[in-house]
Order: C-alpha cells, then structure tokens, then sequence
C-alpha cells in the first residue's frame, strides 16, 4: 500500500525494460489506479502512472483507464475525462493499434470517446451493486483476453451504479456478428445491460470496454478469486507478439 | 440563523469597537441555543457585549454537540483509568487517537455521530458523517483505508424506515464509494426506539508512517492559515448547536436547512491532495472544518497553538456573495480544511491544490499574543482569547437518577416466556430466528457498498471484523469490528457498555488479529432527562472500566445526545469500536465451515441467559430481565485463545457468538462456506438454552482433524472450557436428536428479509 500521494504513488518511474511498460491514467476522481498498478506488477509488466492534465503517456505500449468517477462524473459518467489531454493522446495511439483496457469508469471514458460504440447507464435497480459476478469469456482473441479460452467462466468482482449497456439494435447485432461481445454476464444481470453484455471490443481488438473489476481478483487474499489477472498476462504477451 | 439575527447583521456591522459603544443592544443568544447564564459568561470573559459574529462562535462552540458540555465530567474517566499502553501515539483530545501497529505504522480511527441530520435528509446526512469523519482522519496526517457504518433504525417494516434506511445507505454509499475507501463492516440493527431517532454512526481508520503524525495547532508567528478544499456556502449554518443539540420537536420550523450537503469528489481532492502536502512536509498544524466550521477551526488551531491568530475573512472563497460575516463562521460548508503554513512553503502548498483544482486562499497569520482577531473588509468583529471558545466552554454537573421503572424492567425475567417444547417448535424457532430483520442477512444493504477499492481488504461484513492489509511486503495488518446493544444497555446500562466493549473485542479476536485500543459513539436521549443522564454516566463508568480490564484503552470517539422524540428516548447505544493488529493477514480466520469433515468446537460457557436476546424479541417481543454476566477475563481468554488458533494454523474458521446465540452463529457459518453441519447438544444441556442462550465469552471454531489434538491441548493448558459439538458436513444444519433444516431453507429464510421490506 502506498501512505503516499495518489497519482501513481505505487508506480514504476519508468526507464524499464521496453516491452512490458504499461500506463495507468489517473484522473482526478480515479480510485482504482493503485489496483490496477499492482494488478500489471503481479502479472509481469511494468505500470507507469500517467496524469489526466499531461498529453504526454511516456512511451508507454499499453493503457489502463482505471475504475473511479473521473472529474466527479456529475454530468455523465466519462462525459467530462473525455476531454482531458491524455485522453487525446490516447485516443490517437488506440487507433493506432495500441491496446488500451478501460474498467468501469474507464468503460464509460471509452464510449464517450467513441473508441467503443454503446453507453453506459444507470443500473436498472437504481442501485450501486457491488458482488462477486460470474462471466463468460466470449471472445479469446483479444489484446486483453489471448489468455483465456472462449466459453472460459471466471468470477471476478463488479460494483457500479452506472453500468447498463445500451446501444441500437442494430449496433448490438453488429457486435454480436463481429464477434466483438467479449464478456457476458452469467447468471442474474447486475444492471440491465441489453443481451447481458459485460464487456465489448473494437474492429482490431486492441480496446477493450468491460464493467466488472478484473483487477480486484489478482490475489487470493484481496479477491474472490485470481481470475482476472489474465487480462494483464494477456495484454503482455500480445506486445510481445506484436514487437 | 433566526431573521431578527440577520437584520442586526445586515443594517451595520457590528464591530468590536461598535460593541463597545453599544453596550445595551439585545442579541439573540437564545435563538442561537445559549443558554442564560452562559450568555452572562461570555459577557465577563469580554468584559463587553459580544459582536453578531463573537456570539456566533460561542454559540456553536459551546453547543452540547461541540463543547460535550453535559458529557465532559463523566468522559474524563477513560483518560483517568486509561490502561497503559504502549501502543498510544497520540491519545484523547486530539482529532482522533493514533495507535501504534509496529514495523514504523501508525494508525488512527474514530467513530463519530451524525444522527440528527440522518434524519431530517437521509441522504446528506449520512453522505456528510462520512465526509466529517475522514477529515478528521487525514487531518491526523493519515491516508484513510476504509470506513465502516454502525447502523439503528425504526422497526423494518414501519414505512418511515422505508424512507430512511434506503436514503442513509445510498448516503454511505454515494460519498464512501465515491471516495475509494471500502466498506468493510458495521451494524444495520432495527428497533421501534430508534424510529424517531436513526442512529447513523460512520468509524473511518487510516494508516500513516510514525514521523508523518500531523497535529492541530497553529504555531510560529507569521505562518500562515490557508483555507483550502470547497467554497463556503449558506449550508449546515448552525448545524451543531441547533440539530444536534436539541430534541426534535414537530412544533418548531423545518431543520432541514440545517443539514449541509456533500460532494465527495471535491473531499477526495481534498484527500489527495492533503496527503501530498504532507508528504513534502508542508504543513505545520491542520484541522478540517466540521461541526461549527470556520469558528471551530480557527479558534482550535489558534487555541492549541501559541494563541494568536489573524483572520481577515472578507478573504474567504463564497459560493453565496450575500453571506454575512457571522453566517460564514458558522457555516459548515462541507470538503474543506484549514492548514497552517510557514510563509516560504505557502507557494508550493498552493501549487499543490493548484494540480488537483482545489480552491486555495490565505486567509490569515500566526500572530504574537493571544488573542483570535478577524477581521471583516478592515474592521475587527471579533476579537477573543481563543481558548475560551475552543476549551474553555460550560460544565455541566446535569443532574441524573436511576431510574424508577429500572427495578421493575430487571424485574421482567424471560424465564416466564413461553419456550419451544419440541424439536418441531425449536426448527421453528430457529426459523423466526434467522430471518428476523436483526438476524437476517444484510447484503441487500452492503452489496451498496464497494469493499474492494484499494485492494487490501482482506475481510469485509458479514465477517466479524474488517482487515485491512497495511504492508503487501510483510502482510501486516489491521482488523475492526464495531459493536453496541441497545437492548443489553436498556436493562443494565453499565453492563450494556461492557457488553459492547466484549463483543467488539471478541469479533477482532475471532478474526486473528490481536485488539490494542477503542473507540466509541456514545448515543443517548437527552442530558435534560435526568433518567437518560444515569444511563450515561453508568455507561461511561462500565466502558472505561471495562477497557482498564482488558487493557483497551479510549484513543477518542464522539458523544449524540438529545437522541429523543417528545418524552422519548433511544435505548442507550454504546457503540464500541476495537482496532487489533495481524502480524500476517494471511494468517486470518474467517467465518465460513467451508470444509467437509471439520470438527465444530464450542469455546466458554453456555448458561440459561435470555435477557435482552434476540430470541425474546423475535419470538415474545419482550426486552427484560438482565443482560448476560459479563465476564472480562473469560473474554481475554477467549481472545488469547482464538488469536494463537489463528497464528499457529489451528482452526480454519472462527465465528463470535453474540445476539441469537448459538444457533445464529452456527447458521451464518455455514451459509457463508456452503456446507451443512450435524450438531449434538451436550449432556445434560437443555437443547432450547444451547441453542438460543446469549451467554458471553463463546465462539464456534471448525477446527480440521489433523490439528485436534493440538488444539484440545492448548484451551486445556489455558483453561477455557473448549466442548466438541459436531462436524461440517452434509448440506443441512442438523441438531441431533431434535430438528434438520435444508441450507436452501435455511439461506431463502435468512436473505428473503430485507429485500421483501425494503427493495
């Protein structure tokens, strides 16, 4: 645990080993930046801490946009972060072929940035749901997922209050003939999400959009189970396939 | 403020030298809450009449809510038989106590009240006790790790607690989850004395290198004070002395303006931006501004430091232009803090806040002498030693009696109840039981509340405790519990108070963790009420001679009276608050029998002690009788016992028995880890005692074959009775002889409850 200041405080400082460097945005209102350092630490790679207000991503080959309700998230979840000079950087690479994993929040950024079709909106049950959730693994092919198997079920933990997957029909027809839906929910639906969608990918597959919390299920301790670490192993392998 | 105050205020200001030249003008002290004589009082430390704006600052802080008036002579005893300790940092008095956990950490923790304002808004008002209570946390120096909410509402199926308890946990969970701290315990209890009176305590701990320790005081002629974090706003005005230090009363105008409003992200700027000026060693003294704002910080800071102070509020960000100067010292705008900074560090610190958008003003200096001058556009409105605000406020010997009707309550045994004869009745006893709004599963409410940010929540509710990692490297850590029942203090008030003490105790225990210090939200009825002040008294006597017993000392806490509708009263509800330490989280114990084969041990005593227990409400609706003995060796004992099991890997699951006895326990335990259990009540033990007495000092651990003999070896050496009840297995929870229960009855009955009443 980091006593310490909060952007990045648990973060490598950079000046690694090349391949592997894997940055965390933290903007104002992120609150699982720390998580998901020690999540790409646990599964090998190497996290820098990245700041809202700095165009600049530091040569890193991958992007986290880490759960929280960025700038307070009163107008709309992602609305506002959208804008912040990062984002553009990170908008510019990820269409470049980078992989960038948006948790929750960072959902949320990805859609408002149209990186991702869809919306997120507030959970069917109007409440905040926090619980160990069940997941299938719906597309392995994934900068984020190359570690799991298709059909692969794993339990990894969701909490949210705005996590409610909504797109056209026509756009949700389209993500499910693209193959481009990568998680669904099993079981009971946290939050109303159309065709129980938990988590969906763009055309190349390197931006990934998912509400659950794979970075809270790294280590037996903390977490319902270690299930989610293959989404940081996955996106590591993937840059050193790619290099 | 009342409109008579307001136009006094807006035709002139009323300044220091204008007070003395207008020696007869009448102000409102009584609408402002003062009472008399201490208005009288005010009057001789000035040695004149006081301004609009000094009588602000007495007034707020010389509130019951503040200055603990009523409740200061009988707080004292938990500094005067405090337990030596080692582990103390920094005691009472100070924001909150710091308790030393080894390896160079440090941590902090306190529980504190906002019940009043719970009940005028919900929503505000439990999102608000959050905010208040991390402040207070960070304005020690430390990063907080999480919170925890000991909850008491009105019956669970009146409809006002349709209004209440949902808007008070989306409070807890819109502002706790929005600052990234998780939520890993506390208490939903229902009871109808809470109904015009909902309890809503919030316990927040942090966690800070010893050298990093940040005090409240402001020293060092020419330092600055820098007001930094929210705008100060027409909000909360008055929140303390008039909310939480009078009953409520249908006659008078709506309070609701009185409850102020929070926004969490502006707090977890604060925070984070707090902790990084820190960090660079920035800040001399620091306060947050809670109950009675700006009046309170400043005259604290200025109090507990050399006791002279500056402050020129015109200079104060508003969000309203039209506040008058009385108005923003009492204002309890929510998200803000006071720092004191030496002069050559202001331009960092300000750079600081600058990074994280948090508004930033010098707002005054450390002066020589002793006095607290602000000022307003140039002229002085006040003008006071700042001690006589801060410290030096009334106390009061408030009158207090037992009271008659205590004889003939204790008088009421249960024993006359009417009991199950049969294992048919007793299956549905148990039934009742487990799925009574007290006793039924509680996840409707706590799946609201994200335990898993941060990621070093090692446990969270419904474990006995939370634990929280505090060094990923070693695996140090921290547990809490929180415990307090009412109905336990209602028919024996001292003893209620060692009882919650006991329990919270043993909860900490039972996760492995070792218990070092306490603290404590005191929730009475009014002081005015001499019967309520004897449950006071007595039960600040039973807990500070509870925690000299056990060797836990009070490191702070928070005291709400006035917790009274009319003529009456919550049940007295000591809420206790342990904090232990673990070595090794990975050596915790948690509560689920989540294995075949293990062998159920019962460790203490079982005796007839129905008083007060969850079986006589649930099944009798009575409350009479005494409360179980207390025995605070045995809990020791107990503790001793379930911490070695623990370090030395002896049980693999430990459960507390408190409220519904053995049966509650046994069922929870078994829920959690999916499996069933067959249970043989012993010799010669009445089946319906074994199963729902309350008897103290017990808990269930499942113990695996292999370290039998070990374990039987080591409560023998210790001497604490350790009884083999029966084995973890099959997937019912059978009592031989008696009942057999599906767990998917079991579970339906136990989590259908809450949602049925309140989704």
């Amino acid at each position: 645990m980091s006593v310490g200041t909060g952007a990045g405080g648990d973060a490598g400082t950079g000046g690694g080993s090349g391949l592997g460097r894997i940055g965390v945005v933290t903007f104002p209102g992120s609150l699982d930046d720390r998580d998901a350092q020690r999540a790409i630490r646990l599964a090998g790679g190497e996290p820098v801490a990245l700041w809202h207000r700095d165009k600049d991503i530091r040569q890193v080959d991958a992007v986290v946009l880490p759960g929280g309700f960025s700038y307070g998230d009163y107008l709309r979840c992602g609305a506002i972060a959208r804008f912040s000079p990062v984002m553009g950087t990170v908008v510019e690479q990820a269409r470049l072929g980078m992989p960038v994993l948006g948790i929750c929040n960072g959902f949320q950024v990805l859609c408002e940035s149209h990186l991702l079709p869809g919306a997120l909106t507030r959970n069917d049950h109007l409440h905040f749901v926090c619980r160990d959730q069940r997941l299938r693994i719906e597309n392995a092919n994934t900068a984020w997922t190359g570690d799991y198997t298709e059909g692969q079920e794993i339990t990894v933990p969701l909490k949210n209050n705005e996590g409610g997957f909504v797109a056209s029909e026509h756009t949700l027809d389209a993500l499910e003939a693209e193959g481009r839906v990568v998680l669904r929910y099993v079981g009971r639906n946290p939050n109303g999400s159309r065709r129980d969608i938990a988590g969906i990918t763009n055309e190349a597959g390197n931006v990934v959009g998912l509400m659950p919390h794979p970075e809270h299920a790294v280590e037996a301790l903390t977490g319902p189970t270690t299930e989610g670490l293959g989404f940081f192993t996955s996106a590591l392998k993937s840059l050193v396939a790619a290099s | 403020m009342s409109e008579r105050s307001e136009r006094t205020v807006m035709h002139s200001l009323d300044t220091v030298k204008h007070a003395e030249q207008t020696p007869d003008t009448q102000l409102p002290w009584a609408e402002l809450g003062l009472k008399e004589d201490e208005y009288g009082r005010i009057r001789e430390i000035l040695g004149r009449r006081p301004t609009g704006a000094e009588l602000a600052m007495y007034s707020v802080m010389w509130s019951e809510h503040c200055s603990y008036k009523s409740s200061k002579v009988h707080l004292k005893q938990f500094s005067e038989k405090a337990p030596q300790s080692d582990a103390m940092l920094v005691g009472i008095g100070e924001q909150a106590g710091v308790v030393d956990v080894g390896q160079g950490y440090a941590v902090t923790f306190k529980v504190e009240s906002h019940n009043h304002p719970s009940y005028v808004e919900p929503h505000q008002g439990a999102a608000t006790g959050i905010g208040g209570i991390v402040r207070d946390i960070i304005a020690m120096g430390a990063r907080p790790v999480a919170v925890m909410d000991p909850l008491r509402f009105g019956a669970a199926d009146h409809p006002d607690t349709r209004r209440v308890l949902p808007g008070v946990v989306s409070g807890i969970g819109g502002y706790g989850n929005c600052l990234g701290l998780p939520n890993i315990g506390g208490e939903v209890v229902f009871d109808s004395c809470y109904q015009g009176n909902p309890l809503v305590n919030a316990l927040c701990v942090g966690v800070m290198r010893h050298e990093d320790i940040h005090l409240a005081k402001a020293s060092g002629t020419g330092n600055k004070v820098v007001l930094y974090g929210a705008r100060t706003g027409g909000d909360g005005i008055g929140g303390a002395s008039i909310l939480a230090s009078e009953t409520f009363d249908d006659t008078k105008p709506s309070k609701r303006p009185a409850v102020q409003v929070g926004d969490p992200f502006q707090e977890k700027l604060l925070i984070e931006c707090t902790l990084e000026a820190f960090q660079e060693r920035l800040v001399v003294g620091i306060q947050d501004l809670g109950a009675a704002g700006l009046s309170c910080a400043t005259s604290e800071l200025a109090s507990n430091g050399s006791g002279g102070m500056r402050v020129e509020l015109d200079s104060v960000p508003l969000r309203d232009s039209s506040l008058s100067p009385e108005e923003i010292l009492m204002s309890e705008s929510q998200e803000r803090m006071c720092a004191v900074v030496e002069p050559e560090k202001v331009e960092r610190f300000l750079a600081i806040c600058e990074k994280w958008d948090v508004t930033a003003t010098v707002i005054g200096e450390v002066t020589d002498g002793d006095r607290l001058g602000i000022f307003w556009h140039g002229e002085q409105i006040v003008d006071v030693p700042p001690r006589t605000v801060a410290h030096d406020g009334p106390v009061l010997q408030r009158p207090y009696a037992r009271p008659d009707w205590q004889d003939a309550l204790q008088a009421d045994d249960p024993a006359r109840l009417p009991r199950p004869a049969d294992g048919d009745e007793l299956r549905a006893a148990v039934l009742a039981l487990v799925g009574s709004p007290n006793q039924a599963d509680k996840s409707w409410i706590t799946d609201q509340y994200d335990r898993y940010v941060l990621g070093d929540t090692v446990l969270a509710q419904p474990e006995d405790g939370g634990m929280i990692r505090i060094d990923a490297e070693t695996g140090l850590g921290v547990a809490l519990a929180t415990d307090g029942n009412g109905r336990y203090a209602k028919l024996d008030p001292y003893a209620g108070a060692q009882l919650a003490l006991a329990e919270s105790y043993r909860n900490v225990a039972t996760t492995g963790a070792r218990p070092l210090a306490v603290t404590d939200c005191l929730n009475f009825g009014s002081p005015e009420d001499p019967a309520a002040m004897w449950q006071f008294a007595e039960a600040c006597r039973g807990l500070a001679d509870a925690c000299r017993t056990l060797g836990t000392p009070v490191t702070g806490g928070n005291v709400s009276l006035y917790n009274q509708t009319g003529d009456v009263a919550v049940h007295p509800t000591p809420v206790v608050g342990v904090l232990g330490v673990i070595d090794d989280v990975a050596r915790r114990t948690p509560m689920a029998f989540a294995d075949e084969g293990h062998l159920v041990y019962l460790l203490g005593d079982t005796r007839e002690e129905l008083g007060g227990s969850a079986w006589s409400q649930v099944a009798h609706g009575h409350l009479g009788g005494r409360p179980p003995a207390v025995d605070l060796e045995r809990e020791r004992l107990l503790g001793e016992v379930l911490v070695a099991a623990s370090r030395d890997g002896m049980a693999d699951a430990a459960h507390d028995l408190s409220d519904g006895g053995l049966i509650q326990a046994l069922t929870e335990s078994c829920l959690k880890g999916g499996r069933g259990a067959r249970i043989v009540v012993p010799d010669g033990m009445d089946p319906f005692v074994f199963l729902f007495s309350e008897s103290q000092g017990r808990a269930l651990v499942a113990i695996p074959r292999s370290e039998e003999v070990r374990f039987n070896d080591m409560c023998g050496a210790r001497g604490l009775p350790a009884t083999r009840i029966g084995v973890v297995d099959g997937d019912a929870v059978e009592v031989q002889g008696q009942f057999t229960i599906p767990l998917a009855e079991l579970r339906r009955t136990h989590e259908r409850t809450i949602p049925e009443l309140l989704a």
